[in-house]
């Protein structure tokens, strides 16, 4: 009897069979589902070598072994579509238009980072108007916080009769908190157009799946809510596709919130300083050598779709190249001006003033760099320029 | 034959009719769903039902069950999706049928709303409102006033007016901000305090307090319900003592309207802050704190403050009573600092 507590995600119980969208895919949509996984797995590499040297402040938050899921799953949203990614979703991100540079300035703490310094590696977003914006939110760190959120984004969208979808990543462990219950149930009962993705990838930083639940399988817990569920190999970037779409598509019917678990595995830790010291021996190793989901889809492209070997490895070039000019873009950026912590806490006023104690450091800062239409989306080809009036720094 | 089920009037403003402060919370939700089709209502039993305390009475009826939408037991979920639907442009009122099931949205409110514009830029122009407060005998959980626990988080407003006009015309300054407001409403209030609502379109403007009560010789510093017990206290002052008593209202708690307050601590040097909260991290601390920065030279007097006990609320009316300040308390008070 082991008696260390096993780990790990375990098969679906029950993969989709019936329906298989990814036929319809073009080769060249075919190709960039794998350019999107090389992608976000070579600007992770890089976010740890620039970790390593400092250059990353903060965390740093692996999603190796996961690309699959989260990009064969965004895949299936439209720009019109609004996505909610969690930590271990930059996959999702880059689908849905976020930027490499984007992400090394997050990372890297620059002043013209999407949020100006002021929040850390993925935690941004861009949402309004769907002609001009990309349509992501950026979470916050206290989990499960994003379903009721995105519940109330997608109300929104039912509401004005609009012809949109939501999707909000959780992990396993985001499952149990009241936040998720509260808001996959909300969008439920309101039959918001949502789709909420269950990433079973067997760890909630050390504790393992059979410490989070009693539940088999995380999709067992869409019949509590009422909803539709449905399981995927989330390694299988075409079956996490098929899956995601056809939830996608049955929300954008009008049909409501379905429950769609991913399973797969997560090869790193928690985040870059955790050692994964409670995994079992060799369970790692197997998921790599065994279940890469980038070794698979690659297989398959040069297999059953025909792709050529020089095919794929242009796509790699490709990516190197994209991430090595967004690193030397994202370090030729600048560090936030310290005044600059004190605006836009609120529309009206729209600064707060320096305490009594700081006093006589530097005048106030201007915000007429905003646009007139005010506080909004950041808009990823804004330049922003903060202004000290006076000053003596 | 069916019974009309919709206010007849959308509103008495300048009919020269006494409503209650009640009546004008829902006057403005009435106005402001009128005007913008963007502001809509979410919460427990607000629909079909008209609300706990009937604020929604006959929304439903005239907006619709899209506008008014009757919520699961879901704090979180409510005041989260409210976010959400605010930041695509919505104004959402969220309802807490008690105030005390605020505690319950906590982290939503601190960590999702309250930060959403700072760190990402996002609008949430929100209203989270709800019945507060005591002296009804409702014991622990339906008698709180948990304003200090948001009045220290930036990115949030919170106003709690005390009069009719005020409750009517915050409520539409609520709506109309583009940040989150936590507006709290006096349930002692609710049927007790009425007032006739100004011609037009009354708004209030958050982050100013109101003067109740012109003064000289001592300045009392309050809100909500114990405005009210302040007026008292400061009639009997005046037959009894000769004092002259100056009442401020805060009306709004976050941004506190330092201006008034300093400029009426000047005039009278002497200082009283009184709230129904309990003591220890009550607004009265910071208030003391914020006139002890600003105009300590012009005090004659240490600044006082009378507020609840550090205790949980307790219901039997003996028990109540003791706990929570009563006019007599606010007398003693005053006559101390005008003898300092």
């Amino acid at each position: 009897m082991a008696t260390r507590a096993r780990g790990g995600a375990r098969e679906p119980l029950a993969p989709q069979q019936a329906a298989r969208p990814h036929e319809r895919l073009t080769r060249e949509q075919l190709l960039a589902l794998y350019y999107w996984m090389r992608l976000t797995r070579t600007l992770e590499e890089r976010l740890v070598a620039l970790y390593r040297q400092t250059k990353v402040v903060g965390g740093l938050f692996r999603s190796l072994g996961q690309e699959a899921d989260a990009v064969g799953s965004c895949f299936a949203l439209e720009r019109r579509d609004v996505m909610s990614p969690l930590i271990r979703n930059l996959g999702a991100m880059l689908v849905k238009g976020a930027t490499p540079v984007e992400v090394l300035k997050q990372y890297m703490a620059k002043g013209d980072s999407p949020t100006r310094g002021r929040e850390l590696n993925i935690h941004f977003g861009d949402v309004g108007d769907p002609e001009t914006t990309r349509g992501f939110l950026g979470q916050i760190s206290p989990l499960g916080d994003m379903v009721p959120v995105m519940a109330g984004v997608t109300l929104s969208f039912k509401m004005r009769g609009e012809d949109r979808v939501g999707l909000v990543y959780v992990g396993d462990g985001a499952t149990s908190t009241g936040a998720f219950h509260e808001g996959i149930n909300l969008a439920a009962v309101q039959r918001c157009p949502l789709v909420v993705v269950v990433e079973n990838n067997g760890y909630a930083y050390s504790t393992p799946t059979t410490k989070q639940t009693l539940a088999r399988q995380f999709v067992d817990k869409a019949i509590g809510y009422g909803v539709p569920g449905i399981q995927a190999d989330g390694n299988d970037v075409l079956a996490v596709y098929d899956a995601t779409k056809e939830a996608v598509d049955r929300a954008r019917r009008g049909e409501g919130v379905t429950l769609v678990e991913l399973m797969t595995y997560r090869r790193k830790g928690h985040a870059e300083h955790d050692n994964q010291s409670y995994v079992p021996d060799g369970e790692i190793e197997r998921w790599a050598a065994e279940n890469d989901p980038l070794d698979r889809y690659v297989a398959r492209l040069t297999g059953e779709f025909g792709f050529a070997a020089d095919e794929i490895a242009a796509v790699d070039a490709r990516v190197r190249a994209e991430v090595d000019a967004a690193t030397d873009e994202a370090e030729a950026s600048g560090f936030p001006e310290p005044l600059d912590a004190l605006v836009g806490i609120y529309a009206d006023p729209p600064a707060e003033r320096p305490l009594w104690f700081r006093e006589g450091i530097a005048g106030p800062v201007t915000t007429s760099e905003r646009a007139t239409d005010g506080w909004g989306v950041y808009k990823a080809e804004q330049k922003v320029e903060t202004k000290v009036a006076g000053g003596n720094d | 034959m069916a019974v009309a089920t919709q206010p007849e009037r959308l509103t008495t403003a300048g009919t020269g009719q006494e409503i209650t402060y009640l009546e004008a919370i829902r006057e403005a939700l009435l106005e402001e769903m009128a005007r913008d089709r963007d502001v809509f209502l979410i919460g427990e039993d607000i629909g079909a039902y008209g609300g706990a305390f009937k604020v929604t009475d006959g929304l439903l009826a005239r907006f619709g069950e899209q506008r008014v939408i009757d919520s699961p037991i879901s704090e979180i979920g409510i005041v989260g999706a409210a976010a959400g639907a605010a930041h695509m442009g919505m104004r959402p009122v969220v309802e807490m049928q008690f105030i005390d099931f605020i505690a319950n949205a906590y982290d939503m409110l601190t960590n999702y709303v309250a930060t959403a514009r700072y760190r990402a830029f996002l609008p949430c122009p929100m209203v989270v409102r709800g019945p507060s407060g005591g002296y009804v005998r409702g014991g622990p959980f339906h008698s709180q006033n948990p304003e200090a626990g948001f009045v220290h988080t930036p990115g949030l407003k919170v106003v709690y007016p005390a009069t009719a006009e005020d409750a009517k015309g915050l409520m539409k300054a609520a709506i109309r901000d583009d940040d989150c407001v936590l507006f709290f409403e006096h349930k002692y209030l609710y049927r007790r305090i009425k007032g006739v609502m100004p011609a037009g379109d009354h708004v209030v403007p958050i982050g100013k307090a109101r003067i109740a009560r012109e003064g000289t010789d001592v300045t009392i510093i309050t809100y909500a319900a114990t405005v009210w017990k302040a007026l008292e206290a400061a009639e009997r002052l005046a037959a009894e003592d000769g004092l002259s008593v100056e009442v401020i209202d805060l009306r709004t708690l976050a941004p506190l309207d330092d201006e008034t307050i300093v400029a009426s601590v000047k005039k009278t040097n002497r200082a009283l802050v009184v709230h129904e909260d309990t003591r220890t991290g009550g607004l009265a601390g910071e208030i003391c704190a914020r006139i002890n920065e600003s105009c300590f030279e012009w005090l004659d007097a240490p600044v006082l403050r009378v507020t609840a006990h550090d205790v949980p609320l307790p219901y039997a009316p003996a028990l109540e009573d003791f706990v929570l300040p009563q006019t007599a308390d606010i007398v003693l008070a005053a006559r101390r600092l005008a003898a300092y």
